[in-house]
């Protein structure tokens, strides 16, 4: 069945309907990582958007789930050029069609996806439908893609009850903010005890479970609507306990000490993205997933140093809070998808934990 | 941190003459080094003995050394030119053997020179079995089971620990050379034995077989600040067991998720890191397909064939890159040229897929044996570019110019099914088209995945392919969306016809009336992320079309060579490279065609703009609808190029330089012969033929030996000499197996000197930079003859009747830029054998030895100069005072089965050349530049045809002088006894031990001069003789011809002293 995707500034792209037969409406975004497909779509920082792959060949090595990243997939939709019809993999369970559509999930198939990314890139992230339904009308249709904006992104993807994943070593609270599970795991892997907070839990809850150390997990949408929670963290910061903070967790924390944040054009999303640790001069591949950004000249001097930076903009990637045992990323360092060469930043907080509990 | 400030001058190493597994790529990877370093003001030197190479000419280089590649060499070098750093991981196994020699001598040390990007700790760690075992264990990177050995028992006693099959590899060889997997202990002992002999150390890894997994390799970048990336992943669809050189192979890897391709590159990039490789490497991965388990396979702590291909695939310049890196720079400081925005430390994002194909050389070697292994057999290999797999395998299976343009080719219709199974147990160059023929009749993924390891997603979208030709066949109507759909998956024109019994013609038309056309996308390293101008395109259908104007100059397009292959080789790139770079220099937009990943041709800053596409008419025909150029130069580009001459003119694309009727003139017998009279320039007696009986008088009236030769051939294939009528009888058969369209040409075979000239005309006057004189008597094919210039036995008058044809038939062809134009001379008379209006083998070494840059005058006149306002008077230009000789290098070890002896089909992989003002140290430095460094053990072989021996007898008396020992079959050691030259009788290979062959294995033999006898009587035991001198690294001449002038360089004593020429001086 013929499909169609329609941006707010009129283009309209046809192709082919895959995945549920329902209409949507989303941001639209895309993605350059030409593996983990599957992880893309259940990143929750996705909330609400339509993520267009620029790698044309999707599907090709099926659903394997537990590579998972949270228990179901977030897109509103998934826009690729060619879905693969077979699905080949000793771990696939499912292919990605059936996938999609057990998980209500519309996508579309067939569409010139470097057409699309070039007009996301010059024209920034927009909303957009997908639809079967080959009457639109556009004068109708465009200003409610204009007005498109992610709501209260946070509140849908985070859950909704406190969850323990129990370890040996020091006691980690984890605030899911819309948190991939690599996260849990990477610190559960390094034998950490790991407990999971909904996002709009109180910080006297928190700390009353007297953690080693708090972890702000990566999430969707924009920072500022988060205008409790960035309260709650201005209170974890000030407790003294180490806290390690990646994506919309280093976002907050930077909100919650008075820097700002901007939507940035089209974003960074994709598992190629050099970043520079400033100390070392070394450059890492990163894996990213972000539409905003902290501002540069926001920061003020005595509040932190950045750590890192993007070596293509020079954004910030990574700040160091100044006499305290706090350090933000804006990168994924538990990857999934991409590349895996940050992960030593779990062993460096891990580090800053024991630091703390020895002084 | 920024650039070695102490680093000034840089000596850099070439790979040398081309031979399967050392190839076109490294004179890329070369070119784009010295251009790196030159950049950034340093000083370059730089060392191949291949004079077909860019990265030789001077203005790539400052000073140039066309000499052999030993290490005496290099040292005499280094002492004239005291470069402070050599940069070694550019060219290939050669140049990186090369350093390591000098470094074990300890001469880098001694003369203060270091090595640059990788050090030799490094290139250690990677290349010595067992160090890189041991520095692999340590890291926990598993590899196979794996043990050194360096003698046979010690072998077999692994094997049978660790059970059959083994894979065995030797230490140091290139190409994977006399390598292969054992089933037995019998397999073993002869791979081993052929392995421990080819190994520079002596050294073999026997190891666990891991055949059918996986085969996936990365291509990875580490700066010394410890910054490491991938360039690009690429995974071979034939599973492990066939040399990646020969595996068909696409990038990015299809069938591995996020979590198998992050744990390999994870891999590859501890590996970098604990080798500490500063600069590009490749690291080889076996993948189990049924789990996580994977192993190491290999690393190349080097620029590659693969980082070539990644650097195409990709955009993203290895080479280059890795030439900063050596200087100093960190990754994070090198801009990425494409985007202008991002840096070097990123990792290219492709969306688009990109296959690979091997081009391999079983049309010259028909009796080689097709199977492929760890050895590599490919000569070359063409790359596609496409937004789906289908697209680019189809692309790419037409690039290979064999004639096939889709999965349905051989003849396997008429095969039971368990025929056909047991065809796809066969793993060779035919596998892909026997996997199409099982999936047309219904075989299961499952039972051809079982048989060929091959993955399912690849079976399935072969299978596509195969669907789509099902439906084309039972389509009635072609409606716009099947056709549409067929184009998405780049089946030709052609092809549609014949599926749905239309003409190509009908198809276009159709294409046009539903208006389904080509589009073009950028190759950008950042899937449209960032902003790009490079001017890369690929072709996809159903999609929108990129391509800008980029200014309102006038256009060129130069069509390219393709893929190299014997006969076609890296000269014609040459050719190209620098007819682009003179039509840019005269004000032209270029616009350069060619799907070869291994060239210079297709670094996307050599042309104005580079189309990565197929060279068929329709592909061509899509890009000028698009371009609309106002002309084309096919000249450069070898037959890949000349043969598309009356398509374009059918497009109404002007073909520039020399017309096509004029190139056809030279080609079609009559008209040529017509021109010679009026020229009255004599041609040996012939006559063109179709038939056997029309052959058979015609050889009668002529008198034997006579040449039979199919017209519109390439590097003379298909060419014989018969001497009897059972010979014409063969050989029409043989060329009438394909369909002939010309007919078939048969002249008198004259025994005399072969002479060669390639001249620039303006269709006026012309050049003649030189002439060359081939060693070996006319019957060898001139590319397979050694070529001396200045030439040595002709007389002043004689070159002046050359010049004087040469110009007069220039003139009567009109050409316009390039001629060649071969001569025997008989008795003081000159005849003309063959014309070429278009550049040929020897360009690039006349140029180079006579400084006369002919490709660049010829593009100059091409575009409308006249030889009078260009520097140089016409007519013959006066001979340097230097010798050059120009050597064919030939990779039969290679190639199991294939015959050694030459004749009048070429045969050679590559050239080197030997420069020295005295002829015979020329002469003896080219020898050496193709690895004959004689003598070692003073023993040799000398059996010859009948009619050879009385030349034989003074041939045998020098080597006697020069303290050899010889060893000949008796009718051969009778004559020379009788002579006077001592000889040994020894038993022919079916005669008792000891015998020939007992002789050649005992390892004591320097050489075998073997001379066959022609035509079809030839005997099967001189065929076995040069096989086995051949697989045990003995070299074996196979003209008298050859072995004289190898005495002459031998008898100078040029050994001791040899003298280094900077041709950038000359």
């Amino acid at each position: 069945m013929d499909a169609f995707l329609i941006l707010e500034d009129g283009q309209v792209f046809k192709g082919k309907s895959f995945g549920a037969r329902k209409e949507v409406i989303c941001e639209v975004v895309f993605n350059t990582s030409m593996t983990g497909y599957l992880e893309v779509l259940t990143d929750p920082s996705y909330q609400g958007q339509g993520v267009v792959m620029t790698y044309p060949l999707i599907g090709n090595y099926g659903v394997c789930l537990e590579d998972a990243e949270s228990v179901k997939p977030w897109h509103s939709a998934f826009i690729v050029r060619e879905l693969s019809r077979t699905a080949s993999n000793f771990r696939s369970e499912q292919d990605l069609e059936s996938y999609l559509i057990a998980n209500d999930i519309p996508g579309i198939q067939g569409v010139d996806t470097r057409a699309i990314t070039k007009i996301l890139r010059e024209e920034g992230c927009m909303g957009g439908m997908i639809t079967t339904n080959p009457d639109f009308d556009l004068d109708e249709l465009l200003p409610k893609l204009k007005g498109y904006q992610v709501k209260d992104a946070v509140k849908t993807v985070s859950r909704k009850e406190k969850e323990h994943f129990p370890g040996d070593g020091l006691k980690v609270a984890l605030l899911d903010l819309g948190t991939k599970s690599n996260i849990a795991n990477s610190l559960n892997k390094r034998g950490c005890d790991v407990t999971v907070y909904p996002a709009f839990t109180a910080a006297e809850e928190i700390l009353g479970d007297q953690p080693d150390g708090i972890m702000l997990s990566n999430g969707p949408g924009d920072p500022k609507e988060c205008v409790s929670i960035i309260k709650e963290i201005k209170k974890l910061y000030d407790s003294d306990v180490p806290i390690f903070a990646i994506c919309l967790g280093h976002q907050l924390m930077a909100l919650a000490n008075g820097a700002d944040t901007r939507k940035m054009r089209f974003g960074h999303r994709g598992g190629n993205h050099p970043v520079k640790d400033l100390a070392t001069g070394r450059v890492y591949i990163s894996s990213q997933n972000h539409g905003y950004v902290i501002k540069k000249e926001s920061v003020p001097k005595n509040l932190a140093e950045v750590s890192f930076i993007n070596v293509n903009d020079k954004s910030i990637e990574g700040l160091r809070y100044k006499g305290k045992n706090v350090r933000t990323v804006q990168f994924h360092p538990e990857a999934s998808p991409g590349p895996v060469d940050t992960a030593y930043l779990f062993d460096e907080f891990i580090e800053m934990m024991k630091g703390a509990k020895n002084a | 941190m920024p650039r070695i400030e102490s680093i000034k001058k840089v000596l850099v190493i070439g790979s040398g003459p081309i031979v399967i597994g050392q190839a076109a790529e490294f004179d890329y990877a070369g070119t784009q080094a010295c251009r790196a370093l030159q950049e950034e003001g340093i000083e370059v030197v730089l060392v191949n003995s291949n004079p077909a190479t860019i990265m030789t000419d001077k203005d790539i280089a400052d000073k140039v050394y066309i000499e052999p590649l030993t290490a005496e060499v290099v040292e005499k070098i280094v002492e004239k030119e005291k470069p402070d750093s050599i940069l070694p991981t550019l060219g290939g196994q050669a140049a990186l053997n090369l350093a390591m020699e000098l470094e074990e001598k300890g001469f880098l040390e001694k003369s203060g020179v270091r090595l640059i990007g990788t050090s030799s700790t490094t290139i250690r760690k990677a290349e010595d079995r067992q160090e890189f075992k041991d520095t692999m264990e340590k890291i926990g990177e598993p590899i196979a089971a794996g043990k050194v050995v360096t003698d046979i028992p010690a072998g077999a006693e692994f094997a049978e620990e660790i059970g059959y099959p083994v894979v065995c590899r030797p230490a140091y060889t290139l190409g994977g050379s006399g390598g292969g997997i054992a089933h037995d202990r019998e397999e073993l002992e002869v791979i081993l034995e052929n392995g421990l002999r080819l190994s520079r150390v002596g050294e073999v890894l026997v190891e666990r077989y891991i055949g059918g997994w996986k085969e996936v390799e990365y291509e990875v970048m580490r700066d010394a600040s410890g910054t490491c990336i991938t360039v690009c992943n690429m995974e071979n669809i034939d599973p492990v067991g066939v040399h990646t050189g020969d595996s068909i192979v696409v990038a990015p890897s299809q069938t591995l998720g996020d979590k198998e391709y992050q744990m390999l590159r994870t891999s590859a990039l501890n590996i970098i890191t604990e080798l500490k490789v500063n600069g590009g490497c490749n690291v080889q991965f076996a993948l189990n397909p049924d789990s996580f388990e994977y192993c190491v396979i290999e690393v190349n702590p080097r620029v590659s064939r693969s980082s070539a291909l990644a650097s195409k695939a990709t955009g993203y310049p290895i080479a280059k890159v890795t030439a900063k890196i050596a200087i100093g720079y960190n990754l994070d400081e090198i801009p990425n040229a494409i985007t202008g925005k991002t840096y070097a430390s990123f990792e290219p994002m492709l969306d688009y897929c990109v296959v690979k194909m091997p081009r391999l050389p079983f049309d010259k070697f028909i009796h080689a044996k097709r199977t492929l292994t760890t050895q590599m057999k490919a000569t070359g290999e063409v790359m596609s570019i496409c937004d789906n797999f289908e697209g680019a395998l189809m692309k790419a299976i037409r690039s290979l110019e064999q004639n096939v343009d889709s999965l349905i080719f051989g003849s396997y219709g008429d095969m039971s099914d368990e025929e056909l199974t047991k065809e796809l147990e066969k793993i060779d160059d035919m596998r892909i088209y026997v996997i199409a023929e099982a999936i047309r009749r219904g075989f299961d993924y499952n039972t051809i995945f079982n048989i060929t390891k091959i993955d399912r997603w690849f079976l399935d979208k072969i299978a596509v392919l195969v669907e789509m030709e099902k439906k084309l066949k039972e389509a009635g109507e072609l409606d716009r969306e099947l056709l549409a759909e067929a184009k998405r998956l780049e089946f030709p024109d052609s092809v549609i016809g014949k599926l749905t019994g239309k003409t190509a013609k009908e198809i276009k038309q159709l294409r046009n009336q539903f208006g389904l056309h080509a589009a073009y996308k950028m190759v950008d390293t950042c899937a449209a992320e960032f902003e790009a101008s490079t001017p890369y395109y690929y072709s996809v259908y159903g999609s929108e079309n990129e391509v800008e104007e980029l200014s309102k100059k006038k256009k060129v397009m130069v069509l390219g060579s393709g893929p190299i292959r014997i006969g076609q080789g890296i000269e014609f790139d040459y050719c190209s490279v620098h007819s682009v770079w003179a039509l840019r220099d005269v004000g032209y937009e270029t616009i350069i065609v060619n799907n070869n990943p291994e060239t210079v041709s297709t670094d996307f800053d050599v042309a104005d703009k580079l189309y990565f596409e197929p060279l068929t008419a329709e592909d061509v025909e899509s890009i000028v609808d698009l371009e609309k150029p106002d002309g084309a130069v096919v000249q450069f580009g070898g037959q890949t190029a000349i043969k598309l001459t009356q398509a374009l003119m059918e497009m109404g694309v002007p073909i520039l330089g020399t017309s096509a009727e004029n190139v056809d003139a030279a080609e079609d017998r009559e008209l040529f012969d017509e021109i010679l009279e009026e020229c009255c320039i004599p041609r040996p007696k012939g006559t063109t033929v179709f038939t056997c009986e029309e052959a058979l008088n015609a050889a009668h009236d002529l008198g034997y030996p006579v040449l039979v030769r199919p017209s519109y051939v390439l590097g003379g294939q298909g060419m014989q000499i018969a001497v009897s009528d059972e010979d014409i009888v063969s050989f029409i058969e043989i060329i009438n197996r394909q369909t002939q369209e010309h007919p078939i040409l048969i002249d008198k075979y004259l025994v005399g000197r072969e002479v060669e000239v390639d001249a620039v005309c303006d269709g006026e006057e012309i050049i003649i930079p030189g002439i060359m004189e081939h060693i070996e008597r006319a019957g060898i094919h001139s590319g397979d003859s050694i070529s001396v210039y200045p030439t040595i036995n002709l007389s002043d008058k004689v070159k002046r009747v050359i010049a004087e044809y040469t110009r007069k038939l220039a003139k009567s062809l009109n050409v316009v830029g390039l001629i060649n134009i071969q001569f025997i001379v008989c008795d003081e008379e000159v005849y003309v054998i063959e014309v070429n209006p278009r550049s040929s083998r020897t360009v690039p070494y006349i140029s180079k030895v006579t400084g006369i840059p002919i490709v660049d005058l010829a593009a100059k006149v091409i575009a409308g100069a006249k030889i009078r306002n260009l520097e140089y008077k016409p007519g013959l230009q006066e001979e340097s005072e230097y010798y050059a000789i120009k050597k064919p290098v030939f990779s039969f070890e290679k190639l199991r089965g294939a015959e050694v002896s030459l004749g009048p089909e070429m045969k050679s992989t590559g050239e080197c050349l030997g420069v020295s003002k005295n002829y015979n140290e020329a002469l003896y430095k080219a020898f050496l530049g193709a690895g004959i460094n004689l003598p070692k053990y003073k023993k040799m072989i000398l059996t010859v045809k009948d009619s050879d021996k009385i030349d034989a007898v003074d041939i045998g008396r020098r080597f006697v002088d020069l303290g050899y020992e010889i060893f000949s079959t008796r009718s051969t050691c009778r004559v020379l006894n009788e002579n006077g030259v001592p000889a040994h009788p020894i038993n022919k290979l079916e005669e008792e031990s000891p015998n020939l062959l007992d002789l050649i294995l005992d390892d004591k033999i320097d050489l075998i001069i073997d001379t066959p006898s022609q035509g079809v009587g030839r005997s099967r035991d001189g065929f076995l003789i040069r096989r086995y001198a051949i697989e045990t690294g003995v070299t074996c001449l196979t003209s008298l011809d050859t072995a004289d002038a190898l005495l002459t360089s031998l008898e100078s004593g040029s050994r001791d002293n040899l003298s280094v020429v900077d041709i950038a001086q000359i």
